[in-house]
């Protein structure tokens, strides 16, 4: 005879509502891992989508991510001349606001050359773009449809297609248009300040600028020799592609990852007083049955099999429905939520851990009960 | 001079100048002074005494809840008490030979009735389905068994008192503890868990001690002792019983 499972059953809505509160918790918890999971799989969208080997950047710098990098556009031709370098593309990237609809939208925009490394990896619907001009592919995060024109800066771009799952490090959806329109958006002068600065006997900027170069290497070439090859010009650096991922993770989300490490933490160690603070409740309810337990002859072993069983089901029924609960909502959230199996096994295991520890309150408090209460009023 | 020899059996509960005492020095509270009483095989028998005269403590020490302070405690035979519990499996020692009863039957709130009977039987490691018979054999015995599958709190006071007797009988006890089984009944209900308790002192050989204040039962038990300031004052033998 369980008496863990009769007693539940025998207050089955009451054991359910403190499910169904835990769940919230561990469905909150379970969400701040996914968020993180998210915040890196999305930054590394980024950096792994061109599919390259190196990239060079301004020297000093170790953007285009972690930091500003500006270098002159003929750098592309310059890295495309390294031997083992299969191809090469000059690319920009920068967050814009614009204003759709009565909308305000963010884009983060990655100019690209067309032909060339450094554009979107898979068109998910329409095409790719085929004009040097005023054509954007968007990501679908971004809620625009095809044909659906935009105005980003001084000129209207017509969306010719869509990616899935592109999106920057502060989770902005990404849009692609080509290296000009980028390099227009970036660094063309409004035509006031251009004014002002004819006026001054100053010419208009260049806008042949890229943010960084992105290099195919040839499988027989080490990259680590290319990007050896591209250091000796002073004024530019360069990485391989894990180093740029590991500058991604390390630095642009370091901070948020330990934000939200402790973040979850913190929600774990309440999670454990929560769950503490209901078993020894459910305990002190249960003080008269468990004195009458221990009086007609039932052991120790007995009743901490009671509470712990009962603490484990609590546990464990809530975990699920949490997770069940985040998987079934975790598209409405406003930044992805990248839920890993061994992600929802290792706090499942914290739970456990944690219901058996919390549960120690009440399994001291039951063995305390003597079982003389059990007699008289 | 003929002298007659009457064989009686060996009492089954034997309790030798047992004292008991809460706190020391000015705190000192003597709950229990060098009582001493025997009660034999189908012996009802009632405590009696004002409100703190020992009488619940009298009955905690023979259940061996509580540790006396002196004396001597042999139950069915065995010496549990002598200075020292000698018996370090207490816990064990009530599971087979001390059956209790409750003024609140205190019966488990999420088990049926034949569950709560049944209990006993599996934390004696009794099979479930050997169990459940011998419950439902119980119920039956005890007039109550067209309830067996009724929780507790569908229970009325006087079902409930019976399923908490066959509770108390469920591992065949020879001794059984009742503290105040009939306060929360009325008369009638009363004088008929009475009757069953006295059925069962006599068809099982079991010998029933009774905290009690219920005049209108007096009559149902072979011997009263009084108790007052700890102390056995008086022992009546019922001439109705």
């Amino acid at each position: 005879m369980n008496l863990a499972y009769r007693d539940i059953r025998h207050n089955l809505g009451r054991f359910l509502l403190t499910c169904f509160g835990l769940s919230l918790l561990l469905g909150v918890v379970l969400s701040m891992i996914g968020i993180y999971r998210g915040l890196v799989e999305d930054a590394l969208t980024l950096v792994r989508t061109p599919g390259v080997d190196v990239w060079v950047v301004e020297s000093g710098t170790r953007g285009p991510f972690a930091e500003s990098s500006r270098i002159p556009g003929d750098t592309r031709e310059a890295i495309a001349r390294l031997q083992g370098v299969e191809a090469a593309g000059a690319v920009t990237y920068q967050s814009i606001e614009t204003s759709h609809k009565g909308n305000k939208l963010r884009f983060y925009v990655v100019g690209y050359e067309l032909g060339r490394p450094g554009g979107p990896d898979q068109i998910v619907s329409g095409r790719t773009i085929g004009r040097s001009r005023y054509e954007m592919v968007a990501d679908r995060r971004a809620r625009l449809a095809l044909g659906e024109g935009i105005q980003l800066g001084r000129d209207t771009f017509t969306v010719v297609g869509l990616t899935d799952g592109q999106v920057s490090s502060g989770g902005d959806p990404v849009v692609y248009v080509t290296l000009r329109d980028s390099q227009e958006l970036q660094f063309e002068l409004a035509p006031p300040a251009a004014r002002r600065e004819i006026a001054r006997g100053t010419a208009p900027g260049n806008t042949d600028t890229i943010n960084a170069v992105v290099a195919h290497v040839s499988p027989n070439v080490p990259a680590d020799s290319v990007v050896i090859s591209a250091r000796r010009w002073k004024h530019l650096a360069a990485t391989t592609q894990a180093g740029q991922e590991h500058i991604l993770t390390s630095s642009v989300v370091e901070r948020a990852r330990k934000q939200i490490g402790l973040f979850t933490a913190i929600l774990l160690m309440v999670s454990a007083v929560i769950i503490a603070l209901i078993l020894y409740t459910m305990t002190m309810d249960k003080l008269r049955e468990i004195a009458t337990l221990k009086l007609i002859g039932a052991s120790d072993r007995t009743i901490i099999g009671l509470i712990l069983q009962q603490a484990l089901a609590m546990g464990i029924f809530g975990f699920a429905l949490g997770a069940l609960l985040i998987t079934t909502i975790k598209d409405f959230f406003p930044r992805r939520v990248v839920l890993q199996p061994e992600d929802g096994l290792a706090l499942a295991a914290v739970v456990i851990l944690v219901c058996v520890v919390s549960s120690g309150l009440g399994v001291r408090l039951a063995l305390k009960v003597d079982p003389a209460t059990a007699l008289g009023g | 001079m003929i002298v007659s020899e009457v064989t009686r059996p060996a009492p089954l509960v034997q309790v030798h100048k047992v004292s008991k005492h809460f706190g020391e020095d000015e705190t000192r509270v003597d709950a229990l002074r060098d009582v001493s009483l025997e009660v034999s095989p189908g012996q009802v028998v009632a405590l009696l005494g004002p409100s703190g005269s020992g009488k619940t403590t009298l009955l905690n020490v023979i259940g061996c809840i509580l540790e006396p302070s002196s004396g001597r405690i042999i139950l069915d035979g065995e010496v549990v008490y002598d200075g020292r519990w000698l018996r370090s499996d207490l816990r064990r020692l009530r599971l087979e030979k001390v059956g209790f009863i409750f003024q609140f039957h205190n019966l488990l709130p999420f088990l049926n009735s034949t569950d709560n009977v049944a209990v006993v039987l599996n934390l004696a490691g009794y099979a479930a389905a050997e169990a459940k018979r011998r419950a439902v054999e119980l119920l039956d015995y005890l007039d109550v068994a067209h309830r067996r599958d009724a929780m507790p709190a569908s229970l009325s006071g006087g079902e409930a008192q019976r399923v908490a007797i066959a509770r108390a009988l469920a591992n065949h006890p020879r001794i059984i503890l009742a503290d105040e089984p009939t306060a929360a009944l009325d008369s009638q209900r009363a004088g008929i868990v009475m009757d069953l308790l006295r059925k069962v002192a006599a068809e099982q050989d079991a010998a029933i001690l009774a905290v009690t204040h219920d005049e209108k039962i007096f009559d149902r038990f072979d011997r009263i002792f009084h108790l007052r300031d700890g102390a056995l004052e008086t022992e009546t033998s019922n001439v109705f019983g």
